[in-house]
């Protein structure tokens, strides 16, 4: 189970919550979470929209900085960036060789092209600019702050609706799932890459998900008992104020400046 | 298995983020406002199961579990694995932002055709013979979901060809695993908790009102 998840809603990535309005805060805390969701897409969008490697290692020293202004706690940073880069080390090393165009290296029947290596690192600096902006921007608010934010964003209202819902019980599932498992231990199961093992596992899961829709059942009645017709109220204390607007207005330029010029250098 | 964002071309990420908000409305329409609770509950034990890993020879597979997912929540399978991906993305960097519409598909759409097929076998069958559905839904959920990630990167660039051949092979032990693994589960729910297989997503049948 992962550790990260035990204090679901205050902070699963081991990173400090910075919260708007209600411990004040400096920085990207100061910033209304709808803004830094905002900022989060666009820096996003503009990223894969651009197509040379300028543009997207501008993208990526932005992406720095913002996580060095949100103060992320370095290890767990490095490890999730590590955890996306194994996706892209296969990329980087098998593009090259799958590309035609200027050979650069050969290696017996393989040759690498320029062009293949060009595309590796502008898909490695994208990858990378995208999760550490989002980590900065949105990962250091609490979840249940995201989905207010979504929803004053326009996310419609059901999809918030589970999300809240989600949030609210993935650490009650997963102490489940850990008492289970504790009781598999006491059985002295040893989980291992057997018949056995596997279909184990899979008795684990179908009594997890039994247990989860008892408990979703008495939830549901629990709920209806207090009034509830499929929508919680939102209560927040969300503010977009000045700060919110330059934020804003500075990102936005910024994002559409770099496409543009992106696009103007390649034409 | 989550794309990164970068590698995919801009039509095939615009086709993406189309479906998946298509797909979603659709969940989320199919789903009566009584059940949420119980799509956000499932969602979430769909999540802690997908940080499981299980090991496989000198390796090991986390778990994806669409096939049981489709069987589960038939629609609702997109708002939910929707959730969980979003989560995914936001607060472990697993993904991106803009591939999300692309993620959310490949493991989505798969869920709920395999829940629409193989969901009445799995509802109406004993438990012994369901059991082989189960299997026969969590390996074709795990193909298909391999053959979309295939079909997303080869989209994109004829570059990608030999990386998409690489995901499907890759995914072969992955569907030996969950096809066990779904079975398993599967022959208990049918035994334990049988109105699990009623998804809100696709009956209009209130939970309770059967035999469970």
């Amino acid at each position: 189970m992962h550790k990260s998840l035990e204090h679901a809603g205050v902070s699963w990535t081991g990173q400090p919550v910075r919260r708007a309005g209600r411990d004040g805060g400096r920085g990207i805390a100061a910033l209304d979470p709808r803004t830094r969701i905002m900022l989060a897409l666009a820096l996003a969008a503009a990223v894969v929209a651009a197509s040379g490697l300028a543009a997207k290692a501008a993208g990526l020293a932005v992406a720095v900085g913002l996580a060095r202004a949100a103060r992320l706690a370095r290890r767990p940073t490095l490890k999730r960036l590590l955890a996306v880069d194994l996706f892209v080390v296969a990329m980087v090393v098998m593009l090259p060789f799958t590309t035609p165009g200027t050979p650069l290296l050969t290696l017996g029947p393989l040759v690498a092209s320029v062009e293949g290596l060009v595309h590796a690192v502008a898909i490695g600096l994208t990858a990378n600019a995208v999760v550490l902006a989002l980590l900065a921007l949105v990962g250091t608010m609490d979840a249940v702050t995201l989905g207010h934010a979504l929803a004053r964003l326009g996310a419609p209202a059901r999809l918030v609706e589970i999300l809240m819902i989600t949030v609210r019980y993935l650490d009650v599932i997963g102490r489940e799932y850990r008492r289970m498992r504790t009781a598999m231990k006491a059985r002295a199961f040893r989980l291992a890459g057997t018949l056995h093992g596997w279909r184990s596992i899979g008795y684990l899961l179908g009594m997890l998900l039994v247990r989860s829709l008892e408990r979703a059942e008495r939830v549901a009645a629990a709920m209806k008992c207090r009034g509830y017709r499929g929508r919680l109220p939102l209560i927040d204390r969300l503010r977009f104020g000045p700060p919110d607007r330059v934020a804003l207005a500075v990102g936005l330029t910024l994002a559409v400046l770099a496409v543009g010029l992106d696009r103007l250098a390649g034409a | 298995m989550h794309i990164v964002d970068g590698a995919l071309s801009l039509p095939v990420l615009a086709a993406g983020g189309v479906l998946a908000a298509g797909g979603v409305a659709i969940g989320l329409a199919r789903t009566d406002g009584d059940r949420l609770p119980e799509v956000g509950i499932l969602s979430a034990s769909f999540f802690v199961a997908s940080l499981v890993h299980v090991p496989i020879g000198p390796s090991s597979v986390h778990l994806i579990l669409n096939g049981l997912i489709g069987l589960a929540l038939g629609w609702a399978a997109f708002p939910a694995l929707a959730v969980g991906l979003l989560l995914q993305a936001v607060f472990f960097g697993f993904g991106g932002l803009i591939v999300l519409g692309v993620n959310i598909v490949n493991i989505a759409a798969p869920a709920v055709v395999v829940g629409a097929l193989l969901g009445p076998w799995v509802r109406r069958c004993r438990p012994a013979v369901a059991v082989v559905w189960g299997g026969v839904a969590g390996a074709a959920a795990i193909a298909a979901t391999a053959v979309m990630v295939a079909l997303s990167l080869a989209a994109s660039g004829d570059a990608f060809v030999p990386a998409a051949k690489l995901v499907v092979v890759a995914h072969l032990p992955v569907m030996l695993v969950e096809g066990v693994l779904t079975a398993a589960a599967v022959g208990l729910i049918r035994t334990v908790k049988p109105t699990l297989f009623d998804p809100p997503g696709l009956a209009a049948v209130p939970r309770g009102s059967g035999d469970g």
